[in-house]
């Protein structure tokens, strides 16, 4: 079963050297034991664009942005056996954040992939 | 909420429902390669560090409900199992200078406990390395390797082995205990390959994640998803290849080979779950970010230099398909090359078939019936009726509809499978139909 871990946070806080250095580990050793099949940051979304359809218009938005209270700053995608593996896995990631980094508040979700073909 | 039950530090409440049961195992699974690898680095034997690491989690099923899940729970996994090794060498008397050894570095870390956090995500590539080619020794039968390495590499229970290979479950514990003893017994040294030896062994271990690959790719059916569950495993086995043996092109190739095969699984078979034949797939069901996936896996084998590497060139025949856009599209002239060069470096009459089938479809019936006609006195293929059912279909295609009757009749004879049978019955009685009218 492919999962899509989603990090989410409202807080600005920069990551730590410790927490990057930990969650490079964590990333290097779950690449290694063939589970993590891809991740990846997120820069803020000045860095990006938001494409809109709003009753019937499109419309392309290039910012300034108002910050949304919790963006999303990362990402990364398993192959795992079941749902429970995806939350252990979880859980560790975020108990790195617990150590590493304190006072920050976050969410990582975590959702399955729809099954079948494309 | 189910998932609460898992919260670091918060009691499982003597949970000992299946869902709690499942939770535990899945922490267990995040930890089990560092797990079995430390615990092999330290013991210096496969089959004992196997042991405890199941024991680590026969103790984890039995306390966590009660204390709820430690903080850090690969640190109490790798405690729990180093405190019982320790009880075991002690136990066993530590007749041997090696256990004395072993028991005194034991004895130090146990001192130094709170440092083993600190350790948690140490690279383990190197140690995993060991440890496949351990599992995957020549020594072991195809199928012992096979549970083995689903077991240690994947972190597979019994039951869920002998549920993916449609066995019982006390056939695959008795043939990992067995396996497990042979190791025991064979005094092997429990280190990597060098060399020359390094190829052979590496072969050892790239045959056992294929045959778990076409285990769950060949037979896989319908509803049964526990088989494409073994692709999965087969492809994860690949990948962690691919990363701690980085420069073995056969690694690259293989994992190739297995993501080409794995991208058509949606339009194998159809809704009542009966195979459909690659040429008459629907290609839009064809999973086109797997196949990038393996296009890239084969690019690198041939940056390393293993273009001509077997599984290379099995994957690199594949790749013509998956480029093909249309069956029509297909690339004949290529593939045919393709099977000459694997023929010479797997000398097998099977692929000399498939040799003749691209030929057949590059240059025609005529090329294609020489090479099966060559082909007829292979002891090999006495009783293969594929043999047949492809020389009759190219003797049809030449008009020889007499001798195409014939050949489609005797391979339906040999064909084991009722719907194959079937099939050449059909062709058989087109040839005759033919052979009527023309």
């Amino acid at each position: 079963m492919k999962f899509m871990f989603i990090v989410k946070s409202g807080h600005r806080i920069p990551p730590t050297p410790a927490l990057l250095e930990a969650m490079h580990k964590l990333a290097n050793r779950e690449i290694k034991a063939g589970r993590m099949l891809d991740n990846g940051g997120l820069m803020p979304l000045a860095e990006g664009a938001q494409v809109r359809i709003i009753d019937g218009q499109l419309s392309v938005l290039d910012g300034p942005f108002v910050e949304a209270k919790e963006v999303i700053g990362g990402y990364a995608v398993f192959e795992l056996h079941s749902k429970e593996e995806a939350v252990a896995s979880a859980v560790e990631f975020m108990q790195l954040h617990k150590d590493f980094l304190p006072g920050w508040e976050g969410t990582c979700e975590l959702r399955a992939f729809a099954p079948g073909g494309p | 909420m189910r998932t609460a039950r898992v919260r670091p530090g918060r009691p499982l409440s003597r949970d000992t429902t299946p869902d709690a049961h499942r939770a535990i195992l899945a922490i267990w699974r995040i930890e089990q390669p560092r797990l079995i690898t430390g615990l092999a680095r330290l013991l210096r034997d496969v089959p004992l560090a196997e042991d405890l690491t199941q024991e680590a989690l026969l103790a984890a099923l039995e306390r966590w409900p009660v204390t709820g899940v430690p903080e850090k729970p690969g640190a109490w996994l790798m405690t729990t199992a180093r405190h019982r090794a320790f009880d075991h060498l002690r136990r066993g008397r530590m007749l041997e200078r090696k256990h004395e050894m072993i028991a005194w570095e034991l004895e130090e870390e146990e001192r130094s406990l709170p440092d083993l956090e600190s350790a948690q995500n140490d690279d383990i590539g190197d140690e995993l390395l060991r440890l496949i080619f351990t599992a995957c020794h020549p020594l072991l039968s195809q199928e012992a390797r096979a549970a083995l390495a689903l077991r240690m590499i994947c972190g597979l229970t019994t039951e869920e082995i002998a549920r993916a290979f449609l066995l019982s479950e006390p056939t695959i514990a008795q043939r990992i205990v067995r396996a497990k003893r042979t190791l025991s017994e064979s005094g092997l040294a429990y280190e990597t390959p060098r060399g020359a030896e390094l190829s052979e062994r590496l072969d050892s271990v790239l045959e056992v994640v294929y045959l778990i690959f076409n285990e769950g790719y060949t037979a896989a059916r319908g509803q049964d998803w526990l088989r494409p569950q073994l692709c999965n495993e087969a492809l994860r086995m690949g990948r962690v290849l691919t990363s701690i043996a980085a420069h073995e092109p056969e690694a690259h190739g293989l994992l190739a080979l297995m993501e080409l095969n794995a991208s058509r699984a949606a339009a194998r078979t159809d809704a009542a779950g009966d195979p459909i034949l690659m040429l008459e797939q629907n290609r839009a069901l064809w999973d086109q970010l797997q196949i990038r996936r393996g296009m890239q896996a084969l690019e690198r084998a041939r940056e390393l230099g293993g273009a001509g590497g077997a599984y290379a060139l099995q994957a690199a025949i594949i790749a013509c398909h998956a480029r093909a856009a249309t069956a029509g599209d297909t690339d004949w002239p290529r593939i045919a090359e393709l099977y000459a060069q694997l023929a010479a470096v797997v000398r097998s009459p099977i692929i000399e078939l498939n040799r003749a089938v691209a030929v057949g479809m590059a240059e025609g019936p005529a090329a294609a019936l020489a090479i099966v006609e060559r082909l007829g006195q292979e002891p090999a293929l006495k009783s293969y009726h594929l043999l047949p059912s492809v020389r009759g279909d190219l003797l049809h295609r030449l008009g020889r509809y007499q001798e195409a009757h014939a050949a489609f009749e005797a391979a339906a004879n040999m064909a084991g499978n009722r719907r194959e049978q079937d099939l050449l019955r059909r062709r058989a009685a087109d040839a005759a139909g033919a052979a009527m009218t023309s």
